[in-house]
């Protein structure tokens, strides 16, 4: 890497070939994207470069794989695509990112600077379309501004709370030349973030909170994983004996096994970790921004709890909930600077009154019900995770969900212990996610198992991208949690809308023959004891494989809170289930 | 209620979007916005003036330090900052305006009491350019209007605000830069008024 960037420094290149030349100097080896006209000089000079790129059957499909393979490995994704409907096609994906604090970059090629604004062939605004879907973006026009404004564009995608940045490239850009020098183009020191340090007055007053708690509970979100503080968290919570909930997102940040592990939170949380926050007495917002999926109604939410919240992001401060100490800065820094200044605990009390609660829940949990004949999602799920146990690959297994019901399912029956291991569009909740995604998370870490979790309706969205799959020769398991219908659609009709079940019954091809098609091994399974075999028959092979799970039509995820309801109203699975499933 | 920031930004192309896309967003209406040069190259100074619930400041105010286009932001209340606004009137003054020949004498006389100034004479309308709070400005337009003048044409150019005294930005201050400003600087806590006693007092600090 540096020997390339060594042997052109100073040397007059194309504004294509700084493009490539300052990829190589961030350290990029992985590229997704698709060509096009405006892009075209780019797509020229690649071969000289060290840099894989992986080509998409459709744009989205780009954007995404960059996501998975920023969400896998915790660096840059970069994605491309040419002008117009290239660019336009990224949006869903750039959203995603966005929703999520992903860092990537996208490059787009862009029209000709003399014809700019002029509804050239292929001219959109991009930056102007992707303003509000991006933590920044640019315009390029001169070839002398490639270099520095892709590094700054990586500098800005890390920097602080992560996101996506777009830097739009004309076409006469490209094709013009300079002086190439990559260390001349660093960009300055990130701007100073004048709020981004936890005042020593908030400081004291967090441990004040925490040393006077009888019922706290720690909120782990996403943050952990992006400041890489796990250990820390973990030390925390064991220092002071206090209990963990997870987001969606941070599935996998805390150790699902370990014993102050609650689960997850929020709408589709298990019934003890809602119970316990609307109990508890202090909240420890880790790196989380009491999204309205974790909160319920924000009226009744956690009324009796002090609330102290850990944010890199000044501006997620009191914006749903109002807490009483906000710690602003890196996670990772801040509970450095706490934990030596906390006496440890040895209370198990709290958390012995919570796991006291489970009792009734966890009878009534669709993993405990016998075998009945019917294939249930959760226990399709459930029982991946215990394959993956069972061979030891848990911590090395990363399970790539789309969004709905089979997403719900994976949090709540796969037990995730180890960071980077969960890959799910949670703030944006994009359907189709998860096949592109899976690809560059397995682009990221090809030592590990990959496996899509999707449903019928998710992965018709992006199905093509099973091309690109036996294309890039990728061991990527599939599994089709195939139920006929938009589940999770289904399921709020169910609840919502007096069972009316408006557009929500979906007809897919035989993925079977749909993967036969594309010279993919595949299997039809019906029955649970089916599904363990042909999981580790999957996980075994050296192709991809995709499995289609003929799963329960009208199950539901329980326990649910109804919108605007309060986090403790749960409704509970109806429990004649075994009854419905012998219809 | 309220609330004025001031923001310094970078002074490119499309920036302006980015804040105004920001209020946006935030479903805050804009009152006014003044944009200009500042001291430093290559940096723009914006004035805002929004209307929204009194929590709403800070995050309004942390969301514009996230625009990578901004370098420094400072909300302002009336107290601490000195707020002023241009204004230019077209007033009708010619000999078939409701006051007839009167007419300008009593213009000038209402201007010089308000410190407007003339600035175009002619023969069917006078110009006054005013400088003043806002209040002060209303205060014009309303005795203009009240007086049965007919006003022709109004164009303001929204507020702009400076701290009082030495003092650079809150944000300076918070990454512990030194300035002169760390001396307390000996100001009313309510600012000496215009010297014109005023009756439409604004309320908004």
């Amino acid at each position: 890497m540096t020997d390339t960037i060594d042997a052109i420094r100073n040397t007059t290149l194309t504004g294509s070939e700084i493009l490539w030349a300052t990829l190589v100097g961030e350290g990029v080896s992985t590229v997704f994207g698709y060509p096009g006209g405006a892009i075209l000089p780019i797509y020229d000079a690649l071969r000289k470069f060290p840099i894989h790129h992986v080509l998409v059957r459709h744009e989205q499909g780009a954007s995404h794989m960059a996501d998975g393979y920023a969400r896998a490995s915790g660096k840059v994704g970069v994605c491309m695509a040419t002008s117009g409907p290239g660019a336009t096609n990224l949006v869903t994906g750039l959203a995603t990112a966005m929703l999520d604090s992903i860092p990537m970059v996208a490059i787009t090629g862009q029209v000709s600077s003399k014809v700019l604004g002029s509804d050239a062939f292929q001219e959109v605004d991009i930056t102007g379309i992707t303003l509000p879907i991006t933590k920044h973006n640019f315009l390029v026009t001169r070839a002398e501004d490639i270099a520095p404004t892709v590094r700054l564009a990586f500098q800005i995608a890390q920097d602080g709370r992560p996101g996506p940045v777009l830097v739009d490239i004309t076409k006469d850009a490209q094709q013009a030349s300079c002086i190439f020098n990559f260390e001349d183009a660093a960009p300055p020191p990130a701007r100073p973030h004048p709020m981004l340090r936890a005042e020593s007055g908030a400081i004291l007053q967090a441990i004040e909170l925490i040393k006077n708690a009888k019922k706290p509970i720690i909120l782990a979100g996403h943050g952990i994983n992006q400041s890489g503080a796990e250990a820390e968290v973990i030390a925390f919570a064991e220092r002071m004996h206090i209990p963990v909930a997870s987001t969606l997102l941070g599935l996998g940040s805390f150790p699902a096994s370990h014993p102050l592990s609650l689960g997850m939170m929020g709408m589709h949380g298990e019934s003890w970790v809602n119970n316990a926050i609307q109990e508890a007495d202090l909240l420890l917002a880790f790196g989380m921004r009491f999204d309205d999926r974790v909160t319920g109604n924000l009226a009744s939410y956690a009324q009796n709890a002090k609330k102290i919240h850990i944010e890199i992001d000044p501006s997620e401060i009191n914006k749903n909930v109002k807490v009483d100490v906000a710690l602003i800065g890196d996670l990772r820094e801040v509970l450095q600077t706490l934990l030596p200044m906390l006496p440890a605990s040895n209370d198990a009390a709290w958390l012995k009154q919570i796991n006291a609660s489970k009792g009734q829940a966890a009878v009534r949990d669709i993993v405990n019900l016998p075998d009945n004949g019917h294939l249930y999602a959760a226990h399709v799920i459930h029982d991946i995770w215990r394959e993956a146990v069972a061979a030891g690959r848990e911590t090395e297994t990363i399970i790539v969900t789309d969004v709905g019901q089979h997403q719900m399912w994976e949090a709540q029956y796969f037990r995730h212990n180890a960071p980077r291991t969960l890959v799910t569009s949670g703030g944006l909740g994009t359907m189709g996610f998860a096949l592109p995604a899976a690809i560059g998370a397995k682009m990221a870490a090809p030592e590990k198992d990959v496996w899509v979790i999707a449903g019928d309706g998710g992965f018709q969205m992006t199905a093509a991208e099973l091309s690109t799959i036996v294309q890039e020769k990728l061991h990527i398991n599939i599994a089709v949690i195939n139920n006929g219908f938009l589940g999770m659609v289904r399921q709020w009709q169910e609840a919502f809308y007096d069972k009316n079940y408006s557009c929500s019954p979906i007809l897919s091809p035989d993925f079977v023959k749909l993967a036969d098609a594309h010279g993919i091994p595949a299997a039809h399974i019906t029955q649970r004891k089916e599904v363990t075999p042909i999981v580790t028959k999957a996980r075994t092979g050296s192709t991809p494989f995709l499995i289609n799970f003929a799963v329960e039509k009208e199950d539901g995820v329980y326990p649910m809170i109804a919108p605007g309801s309060a986090l403790h109203e749960m409704v509970r699975r109806p429990n004649p289930l075994i009854e419905t499933a012998e219809d | 209620m309220l609330h004025t920031f001031i923001a310094l930004v970078d002074d490119k192309p499309g920036v302006l979007t980015r804040v105004a896309s920001l209020f946006r967003r935030l479903s805050v209406n804009i009152v006014s916005l003044t944009v200009g040069e500042s001291e430093r190259d290559g940096v723009s100074r914006m004035t805002i003036v929004c209307e929204g619930a009194e929590n709403a400041a800070h995050r309004i105010r942390a969301s514009l330090y996230k625009l990578e286009v901004t370098r420094e932001v400072d909300e302002v209340s009336r107290a601490e900052a000195v707020i002023r606004e241009l204004c230019l009137i077209k007033v009708g003054a010619g000999p078939n305006s409701p006051h007839g020949v009167h007419s300008r004498t009593q213009i000038f006389e209402l201007a010089q009491v308000f410190r407007a100034r003339v600035v175009d004479l002619a023969p069917e309308s006078i110009m006054l350019e005013m400088t003043g709070s806002a209040s002060k400005i209303e205060g014009l337009l309303q005795v203009l209007r009240e007086s049965s003048y007919e006003v022709l044409e109004v164009s303001r150019t929204g507020r702009m605000a400076m701290r009082r005294g030495h003092h650079t930005s809150k944000v300076l201050k918070a990454l512990g830069t030194k300035t002169a400003a760390e001396t307390p600087v000996a100001y009313p806590v309510r600012p000496e008024e215009d010297d014109l006693p005023n009756q439409f007092e604004e309320e908004e600090a």
